[in-house]
């Protein structure tokens, strides 16, 4: 029985192995193929690795703001799910995300947006097997925190790196 | 055909043409990819005027080249090569990312380039929409300031060309620094910060084009495979024997600056001087409190050895690169008597910085400062420069020197065996016998004398990639480089094949992404010879500036032949009567005659009849 589940995420602790990737697109395409995966692991800066998807905003933006009724929300696990064959491809739900994490897919032409796997996240499978924990799936409570995480990788890394490189490499980057 | 795409880029930079090349299934089968294709590519094309080609010059090809296995395999690497301006033979020399991935899901099992720009160029491939771009206000600058204008600069291309498809990822990126632009010949070709292909030189031969950078976003997926359940069920076999080597995955390689010396006493230690030390400042808890990241790693690795480094405070602050892994440490560490490792993250950082080789410019360094230490080379030669042992802003100084050719570093720049030539004639005084070289390619940090670490006596003289730690001759053969170059034409990593279970799930991997059945009897009987074969014909046939005699140069340095006098091992040395009997006995095992030409009889057992004419007369002039 899928349960309200989060998959929280430790960005310092991703070793840019996208085996998320690799996972996910093997799950939801069959095949492996980066730009099809429902996670992507952004890379701006090498050594600054940012695994970028869907945070479930508690008032789901993206939702609202469809205006073919193609995203829904599963009340089972909180996941956006996209009917493929509603989506026509607008990208407006990219620009009402807070992380601009919708992208539209590379060949079929609809939004690509994270479904939990139904409840049962084959990426952070993939992340804890290898012990990096960059994903972990927790049990979901609240609310809005989680729009806290939809941010871009723009922004993600930009903290990452004064964290990382320190406030004055940062700068030069 | 299945785990490629089908299809080679041929960039010629010279008129700017863009042409897609196809490869014939009965090619790909014998050759696969990588190492072993760019090979088969190189004598098609060079073979027959060999000798006449200048590695520099505009008919060297530069060849970036994945395998089927590229993307499928944990750890999957791409291999670079074309004759070497180190070895003028040819070197398979590889680097791991997501660049590799990335040329795939463009569609191209890789790029062949040809010609030479009018003006600083690079190459921004997004799928089949392909472009040369100016790379003018690049052209000059370091790592990163390369990497993060060209990145950000293609992100706005994509974002233009390709409106409301949502955030673009970063293309990958392949690129040089200052030191490939200035044609030194330790240069590498990098990705990221410190993925370095550093062994061939390739980073001169991309200076050489006037190419600056390859940067390239993929959208569509990896090719289809043979058989796709069978392809993930044996990689997971690979992934899994690496996630269980725990300690290996902690440390990466930086656990060796301390253990090879203290342990094995097989680490150069200034200039190969000793090879012993039981300094515990070099240990790799130390090197830990460094590590901003514990494991960092490239698309697909299960076992992320690197680790991100960074110095955040002190003199030298702003220093990032990985671990420094264990030849880092070693050449740019034990090699120039620095045993501190804050000093030696920053000489990396900086070798990075410039776009060297760490092992080739460590070797370098030394070779200089041995000569310092002996008078032979004077302050005044160094441009003022006090070089001495531990002194790492005095080895930084002298780098800089190299990278922009100035004083003494543009003697330097042409790497440790021809820099010992010219100063050799220079100052009247042999000074060959201080370079720790093998066919002109600086040799790895991993020493014979003490009999305790892999390489042995035949390893690097009889390596058709000269130094190559990665790619030795070893008997029985099948232990030594012919393994290696199926690693480097599958394309992968080594690092992830150290399980036996792995190295068996290898074969059957290979099988269930190609659909053909490789077995271990026709790889190292008949493919990996053709390919050996060929890169020891290329060696022997060198170039216009200089050429490897098998009776002189299939020999050890002489550093070798003098005794260790210090540690557990002190006094060892190796023997120059065992030193022939060994190569004798490795030129037989491969099938080359007594003169280390490979055999007519072999060569035509293989098909390489090209191969046998041209050696004709290379063995008329060596009997």
């Amino acid at each position: 029985m899928p349960s309200l589940i989060w998959i929280y995420r430790n960005y310092q602790n991703c070793s840019g192995c996208r085996r998320c990737e690799i996972a996910c697109s093997l799950s939801h395409e069959g095949k492996i193929w980066p730009e099809a995966s429902r996670i992507r692991v952004f890379m701006l800066v090498p050594g600054i690795e940012v695994p970028h998807l869907c945070a479930q905003c508690h008032d789901y933006p993206c939702v609202d703001t469809c205006p073919v009724k193609a995203l829904s929300v599963n009340k089972e696990t909180g996941a956006v799910i996209v009917d493929r064959e509603k989506c026509i491809a607008c990208g407006r739900c990219i620009d009402a995300c807070p992380g601009k994490v919708p992208y539209i897919h590379p060949r079929d032409n609809y939004a690509v947006i994270c479904d939990l796997c139904n409840g049962d996240p084959k990426c952070v499978k993939a992340c804890n097997e290898g012990g990096w924990n960059a994903l972990q799936i927790v049990r979901r409570f609240g609310g809005y925190n989680f729009k806290l995480y939809a941010k871009t990788p723009e922004v993600i890394t930009r903290e990452l790196a004064k964290r990382f490189y320190g406030e004055e490499i940062a700068e030069e980057i | 055909m299945r785990g490629y795409t089908g299809k080679i880029l041929e960039v010629d930079l010279s008129s700017g043409n863009i042409k897609e090349v196809k490869i014939s299934e009965d090619v790909l089968r014998q050759y696969i990819g990588g190492r072993g294709l760019g090979v088969k590519i190189l004598w098609d094309r060079l073979g027959s005027r060999w000798e006449e080609i200048d590695p520099l010059g505009p008919e060297n090809l530069l060849i970036v080249l994945t395998g089927p296995l590229t993307g499928f395999v944990p750890g999957g690497r791409i291999c670079i090569s074309g004759k070497s301006p180190q070895s003028n033979g040819i070197v398979g020399s590889t680097f791991a990312g997501e660049f590799p991935v990335d040329l795939k899901c463009a569609g191209y099992d890789g790029i062949i380039f040809t010609g030479v720009a009018e003006k600083p160029t690079y190459l921004l491939i997004k799928d089949s929409d392909i472009e040369l771009r100016d790379a003018s206000h690049v052209w000059g600058k370091g790592a990163k300031e390369t990497v993060l204008t060209l990145v950000k600069e293609a992100r706005e291309v994509f974002g233009r060309r390709y409106r409301g498809r949502g955030l673009w990822k970063e293309p990958s990126m392949m690129y040089i620094g200052p030191a490939g632009e200035k044609l030194c010949r330790a240069a590498a070709v990098t990705s990221k910060w410190a993925h370095a292909a550093g062994y061939g030189g390739y980073g001169a031969v991309m200076g050489s084009k006037r190419l600056k950078a390859v940067l390239v976003k993929g959208t569509g997926p990896l090719p289809d495979v043979y058989d796709m359940n069978k392809t993930i069920e044996y990689a997971e076999k690979i992934a899994k024997a690496s996630l269980a080597n725990d300690l290996f995955r902690r440390w990466g390689t930086a656990s060796g600056g301390y253990r090879f010396g203290v342990e094995t006493s097989s680490e150069p230690i200034m200039n190969w001087q000793e090879e012993w030390h039981n300094e515990e400042s070099f240990g790799v808890d130390k090197f830990e409190l460094f590590w901003v990241k514990r494991y960092w790693g490239d698309f697909g690795c299960a076992t992320t050895c690197l680790k991100l480094a960074v110095i955040n405070s002190g003199p030298f602050k702003g220093a990032i690169t990985d671990n420094p892994d264990y030849e880092n440490q070693a050449y740019l560490g034990t090699n120039l008597g620095i045993f501190q490792p804050d000093a030696n993250i920053y000489l990396t950082s900086l070798i990075d910085e410039l776009g060297f080789c760490g092992i080739q410019a460590g070797n370098l360094l030394a070779f200089a400062a041995e000569l310092y230490q002996r008078g032979i080379l004077t302050r005044e030669d160094l441009g003022g420069i006090d070089l001495r042992w531990g002194d790492s802003e005095a080895f930084a100084a002298l780098i800089k020197m190299v990278a922009e050719r100035r004083g003494i570093g543009d003697i330097l720049a042409e790497g440790t065996y021809r820099a010992a030539l010219k100063i050799s004639s220079m100052k009247g005084i042999d000074v060959m016998k201080y370079a720790v070289t093998a066919k002109g390619i600086a040799i790895g940090a991993h020493g014979i004398r003490s009999g305790r670490d892999y390489p042995h006596y035949v390893s690097y003289p009889c390596s058709v990639q000269g130094g190559d730690h990665t790619s030795v001759a070893q008997m029985p053969v099948e232990h030594g480089e012919l393994m290696t170059i199926l690693h480097d034409s599958a394309v992968l990593c080594t690092f992830n094949f150290f399980s036996p279970i792995a190295r068996e799930a290898l074969w059957g991997l290979l099988g269930a992404v190609t659909g053909w059945n490789i077995t271990p009897e026709e790889w190292f009987n008949i493919m990996a010879r053709r390919i050996l074969h060929i890169q020891r014909a290329t060696l022997l046939l060198g170039g216009p500036d200089l050429r490897w005699s098998p009776e002189i140069h299939d020999d050890l340095p002489q550093r070798w032949y003098e005794p260790l006098t210090k540690g557990p091992y002190s006094g060892r040395a190796a023997d120059r009567t065992r030193m022939k009997e060994y190569v004798k006995e490795y030129y037989r095992s491969v099938g080359w005659d007594e003169n280390g030409i490979p055999s007519s009889d072999e060569l035509k057992r293989l098909g390489l009849e090209d191969v046998d004419k041209k050696l004709e007369q290379l063995r008329r002039t060596l009997s």
